[in-house]
């Protein structure tokens, strides 16, 4: 998940990075290493709680009975989706964990509000009636800080799918106990709650943020940032250039800077990337053959 | 001392008799198989139409039949030598009361079904508990499958080609794998000579019979299925109802524990009860289940109860509410009192039957749709503007992003 920024990004990327001053080869640092491994082991355990919890949710259709008896029932399909949970669920509590202590402990700046804050901000509402209105040609591109308003849409959906999700599973795997303070009907709603809010979040991921984050054409075919963790000048400018222009007015631009991705890193970001987005529009596609069969 | 000597000399004489009569009479009977046998002993011989009319005379002798004369069959037979066409051996001049139930059931065309096609070769037919004999219990069903393991045959008559279901059944591997002589066969059920189609009610398979034919050798399953909904019912008169071959089928029965069976009931009493399966299949219970591999989940009669079901209102009932926590707890352990309040066949579309459940689905309905669709507007509203401001000023990196 996308993190708050960090104001002193420490990275090997910074370590190393050419002197600064103007030039079209510079790059940026844009999330941290921490940032990406979270990101991986969401959309690693995410997609394998998609792919078996597809199976459970559209049992009798053809494509989860084969792949039921090809992994070994159902038994292993229930396992895989606990395992994938519990990993899921640890780096949840790892992020609130970091966001409680950076926000509130170290009363770091920019965690709960400014520029770089998840937090929605009035900002957010104008920037998406602005966006809506340069699509429509009615107005120019607004210029976006940080984290945009679907960037931060993606973070809380995120988050709030987590904990929705995240509840009304741990309801259904450990039901006795829940039903020691939940009343009889809960137990049938978290099924509902829990299939219709995964469904929701299988969609959303595997259409909306691939194309807003990465097949829409000025990302095309991915946008590999989340992966490296940095992005050329040229990038930076364009898509975000509030950010751009409050980093130069800072004089951050040398805390910043980060050294371009290696030759092997880029080839390993599109495997695991495209083969991310490949499952993810399988999956995405079963879907929707199955609810609309 | 008299008298015991004179019932010694009487005992005597009657031994002697008797021996005299035996050696008077056996060598005429004998003989008279002998003579046949002269010309009939030869293995190769044929009539003149090429078919074998040899018998094997050892084997006939060791046969039911084998202490009997050739005449006593062969009536029209009187002296040697004899006409080239014979009649045909009448079972029945004998065997009247077998004949007379054949000709009043199903096999009753003589012509197509004549004694020899169920007893084997006339002149080697043993007794039915001799492992020999065609009607030996575990010989019954390849007898019966020579006409109904025949496709063709089942086709030409409308009929089940059951032979192979048998043989893969409970029952059928009960018998070929274990030789169970109890296991049920063909006649078990069918009977032998009285065959008669499951629509004549006189048949043991007639539906409302079926009960008491399993109850044969499932006494205690007959009597837990009369006390439930299902074996009263059917008691009533009212064929609608189950009996033991609607959930177990007829020849192809399942151990019920196994996955197969498990996997195929539930939507057989979905046959009936289509609102109830239908909210099953709202229920994890079902997702889970219908995948196969995993047979442990809650199928109707592990709730329900199998043979003897009965309404929620019976004590006896385990989903009687006071047996709730037992019922559930089978399988979940620690179940309590506010887990047994969960709804097995609640339905998400009823706001009257479960209000809290009605509004939680809709809720997360129009969460689903309104967020799907403003974003699929957006993104697609969006992708067309990029592409457009892409094309007309050039000014797009062309994805090199890193």
């Amino acid at each position: 998940m996308p993190d708050s920024e960090r104001t002193e990004p420490k990275t090997e990327a910074a370590a190393t990075a050419p002197a600064p001053g103007p030039g079209p080869g510079r790059y940026f640092v844009r999330f941290t290493r921490e940032q990406r491994y979270m990101h991986a082991a969401l959309f690693t355990s995410f997609l394998g709680l998609a792919a078996t919890g597809l199976v459970m949710r559209f049992s009798e259709s053809f494509w989860a009975r084969k792949f039921a008896a090809g992994v070994g029932g159902f038994g292993a399909i229930l396992f895989f989706h606990k395992f994938c949970a519990l990993v899921l669920t640890i780096a949840f509590l790892i992020h609130v964990k970091d966001v409680f202590q950076r926000g509130v402990m170290h009363r770091e700046k920019g965690i709960f509000w400014g520029p770089t804050s998840m937090v929605p901000s009035w900002n957010d509402f104008k920037d998406l009636f602005g966006h809506m209105r340069w699509f429509l040609g009615l107005g120019p591109k607004p210029k976006f800080e940080r984290y945009a308003y679907w960037e931060k849409f993606d973070y809380w959906a995120v988050f709030w799918g987590m904990v929705v999700i995240g509840f009304s599973g741990y309801a259904m795997w450990f039901a006795p106990f829940f039903a020691h303070f939940l009343p009889g009907w809960a137990l049938n709603a978290v099924l509902v709650i829990h299939s219709e809010e995964g469904l929701l979040a299988i969609l959303f991921i595997f259409s909306i943020h691939f194309v807003n984050t990465h097949l829409r054409p000025d990302s095309f075919p991915m946008d590999l940032v989340i992966f490296t963790g940095v992005e050329s000048e040229d990038e930076f400018k364009q898509k975000r250039p509030l950010e751009y222009q409050r980093m130069l007015s800072e004089g951050k631009v040398e805390s910043r800077l980060g050294i371009a991705p290696p030759l092997w890193l880029l080839n390993f970001s599109k495997v695991v990337g495209f083969t991310a987005i490949f499952i993810g529009l399988t999956l995405l596609v079963l879907t929707l053959t199955a609810y609309f069969h | 001392m008299q008298q015991q000597l004179r019932n010694r000399l009487r005992n005597g004489i009657i031994a002697a008799g008797v021996a005299v009569l035996a050696i008077a009479f056996a060598p005429i009977a004998l003989r008279a198989q002998a003579d046949c046998l002269a010309c009939h002993g030869d293995a190769t011989m044929t009539d003149s139409a090429g078919h074998s009319i040899a018998v094997d005379g050892q084997k006939f002798g060791q046969s039911i039949h084998g202490s009997l004369q050739c005449t006593n069959c062969h009536a029209d037979i009187k002296s040697y030598p004899h006409p080239d066409k014979i009649a045909p051996v009448d079972c029945k001049t004998c065997h009247a009361d077998q004949a007379s139930l054949v000709s009043g059931s199903v096999h009753a065309s003589a012509s197509d079904h004549p004694c020899t096609s169920c007893h084997g070769v006339a002149h080697y037919i043993f007794p039915k508990d001799d492992p020999r004999s065609n009607v030996y219990p575990l010989n019954v069903p390849k007898t019966c499958g020579n006409c109904h393991g025949n496709a063709d045959m089942a086709k030409q008559h409308g009929l089940p080609n059951v032979y192979p279901l048998y043989m893969d059944s409970i029952h059928g591997f009960a018998l070929s794998k274990e030789g169970l002589l109890v296991a049920a066969n063909c006649q078990s059920c069918h009977g032998s000579h009285n065959i008669l189609s499951h629509t004549n009610p006189q048949s043991p398979t007639y539906k409302s019979n079926v009960p008491k034919t399993c109850g044969n050798c499932h006494a205690k399953i007959e009597a837990d299925y009369e006390q439930g909904v299902h074996g009263k019912a059917v008691a009533a008169g009212n064929l609608n109802a189950p009996v033991c071959s609607d959930c177990h089928t007829a020849h192809a029965i399942l151990q019920p524990t196994e996955s197969a069976f498990r996997m195929q009931s539930t939507p057989i009493c979905g046959n009936c009860h289509k609102d109830k399966f239908s909210t099953y299949r709202d229920t994890f219970h079902s997702q889970l289940g219908s995948l196969g591999g995993y047979v442990e989940t809650a199928r109707c009669w592990d709730c329900h109860g199998a043979h003897d079901v009965r309404p929620a209102s019976d004590p006896a009932s385990p989903i009687n509410p006071a047996n709730l926590v037992t019922t559930c707890g089978r399988c979940h352990a620690g179940a309590n009192l506010s887990f047994v309040q969960y709804q097995p066949h609640a339905n998400a579309h009823d706001r009257k039957l479960s209000p809290g459940l009605y509004y939680v689905r809709l809720f997360m309905n129009l969460l689903l749709a309104s967020v799907l669709t403003f974003f699929m507007i957006h993104t697609i509203l969006w992708l067309i503007r990029s592409r457009y401001s892409q094309v007309k000023s050039k000014a797009s990196n062309g994805g090199k992003n890193a």
